[in-house]
């Protein structure tokens, strides 16, 4: 798109584009270290993903506060207004995915801190924080890229990380069914599963935001098939 | 009918088809062709010299006064072409009544301004009258303000009074519809805010299309919104969707400020 007649205006909303965009890489770095440093037992990194936090938290107040001037300013409308609308609920979501990944972190911690006790083992859990990153990672890039396609083919990806949350689950019952002694570590890592299933959502999220920025087509709540009409 | 005019639902008071003027030699309108929608408010927009308040013009023939001008095409009011060298463009005026950029209160009395138009159609009794410059002066959110000083001259008022005033005069001799050409242009945030709040409240009885420069303002108050560029209609639909998803780039750049 071509440069508005005002250059401050301009220099605003590239400002507030990259922001998102380092929150979002930051954010994503929380997620896959939080999942690593689960398997791995890496309590320095796990203590890195909840110091993040606070820059999370401080990036969510600093592009809001942004948003809000420029809407005062200047008055956003059409393509600008969308991408504006948008960013102020990426901002939300990605600060979701950050609270997710402090939860991975912490329970992480608490499981490892506990000492010699039996951590059930799951490739699937890796699997599906894989997928779940991997979904977080394309939703990003969509949006620096502003690809309605790429930002569609996140949002098939769900599936996938919901199907695999179900199997942990459905293991983990098992596990518990078997081995009454480990219920409370195995509730702890269903926890873990369910915010890596949650990032998938917030993924989802995101990639509707893209369609919408670009396309001005609202797809939220839609099932996937009017979504893919509208 | 042009492939630009897009679907707009509902009964056209003025359907423009195929509108084309000249200024001597050079075209200011190209073909345009569009409703103008009955108690509905249909916005203007485009920089300047995009013919927006030219084709304003041409809905009472304003035209006509100005010799070299000249327009061809159709724009059907009541069922016939109001172009036509047989409208009787006193009438016309009384029908599609206009208001202005700048306040022009005639030189008389706030009662005069009003009963001045309203005698030249209807013959009303005194008290007739009365109740009619009332009435008119109670539709513009300025009897308030005036019915102690209605021997005062129309001048006296301030700047947002006096163009409340010269609608006032304008639905006084109960129109079909208002032009309104930036009427708010030379008024403060508060006067402008009393005349957005007026045009919301007539459009129960009135159908309006306003030419303004203020997007923000056509966003808040129309209805349906028409964006033209160099005497063309680019775009044309719902005021809604144009300024959140426009179909036609142009618009897009214009009202995101990415050209002038």
């Amino acid at each position: 798109m071509s440069d508005h007649l005002s250059k401050q205006f301009d220099l605003e909303l590239e400002n507030i584009g990259s922001r998102i965009l380092q929150m979002g890489s930051l954010v994503e770095r929380q997620v896959l270290t939080a999942i690593e440093a689960f398997s791995s037992g890496n309590l320095e990194a796990l203590q890195q993903v909840i110091d993040d936090e606070r820059q999370v938290n401080a990036d969510e107040v600093g592009i809001d506060e942004d948003c809000t001037l420029l809407i005062a300013r200047r008055q956003p409308a059409a393509g600008d207004l969308r991408l504006i609308l948008a960013i102020l609920r990426i901002v939300t979501d990605l600060e979701r995915i950050g609270d997710k990944a402090c939860e991975i972190a912490t329970m992480s911690r608490a499981l490892r801190l506990a000492g010699d006790r039996r951590i059930p083992r799951l490739s699937d859990l890796d699997h599906c924080g894989r997928l779940a990153t991997d979904m977080l990672r394309a939703a990003l890039d969509s949006l620096a890229r502003r690809d309605v396609d790429a930002a569609r083919q996140v949002i098939g990806m769900d599936v996938a990380v919901d199907t695999s949350f179900d199997a942990i689950l459905r293991q983990l019952l098992t596990y518990m069914l078997e081995e009454p002694r480990t219920i409370a570590e195995a509730l702890d890592v269903i926890w873990i599963a369910k915010a890596i299933e949650r990032v998938g959502d917030h993924a989802t999220n995101i990639a509707e935001d893209v369609v919408y920025i670009v396309s001005g087509i609202d797809i939220r709540h839609t099932t996937p098939r009017q979504a893919d009409e509208a | 009918m042009s492939a630009l005019q897009q679907a707009v639902d509902g009964e056209a008071i003025l359907a423009v088809r195929d509108l084309s003027f000249y200024y001597g030699d050079f075209r200011g309108l190209n073909q345009v062709s569009l409703d103008i929608l009955k108690n509905k408010v249909t916005a203007f927009i485009g920089p300047s010299g995009c013919g927006k308040s030219t084709l304003l013009r041409t809905f009472n023939r304003m035209y006509d006064l100005y010799p070299g001008q000249r327009a061809e095409g159709q724009i059907i009011f009541h069922g016939s072409n109001l172009l036509d060298r047989k409208q009787d463009v006193n009438l016309l005026r009384a029908r599609i009544g206009m208001v202005f950029q700048k306040p022009t209160p005639f030189p008389m009395t706030i009662y005069e301004n009003i009963a001045f138009g309203v005698r030249l159609y209807e013959p009303l009794a005194k008290s007739d009258m009365d109740e009619r410059v009332e009435w008119a002066l109670r539709k513009a959110a300025l009897w308030e303000e005036t019915r102690n000083k209605l021997q005062q001259s129309g001048l006296s008022l301030s700047g947002g009074q006096q163009q409340r005033l010269c609608i006032a005069r304008t639905i006084a001799v109960k129109p079909d519809v208002v032009l309104l050409d930036e009427p708010t242009s030379a008024l403060d945030p508060l006067s402008t805010a009393k005349i957005e709040e007026l045009i919301n409240e007539l459009k129960s009885e009135y159908s309006i299309a306003i030419v303004t420069h203020n997007m923000q303002q056509a966003a808040r108050i129309s209805d349906y919104t028409a964006f033209m560029y160099i005497g063309e209609l680019i775009e044309f639909g719902n005021t809604r969707e144009l300024f959140v998803k426009p179909k036609q780039q142009h618009t897009e750049d214009y009202i995101t400020g990415r050209f002038g």
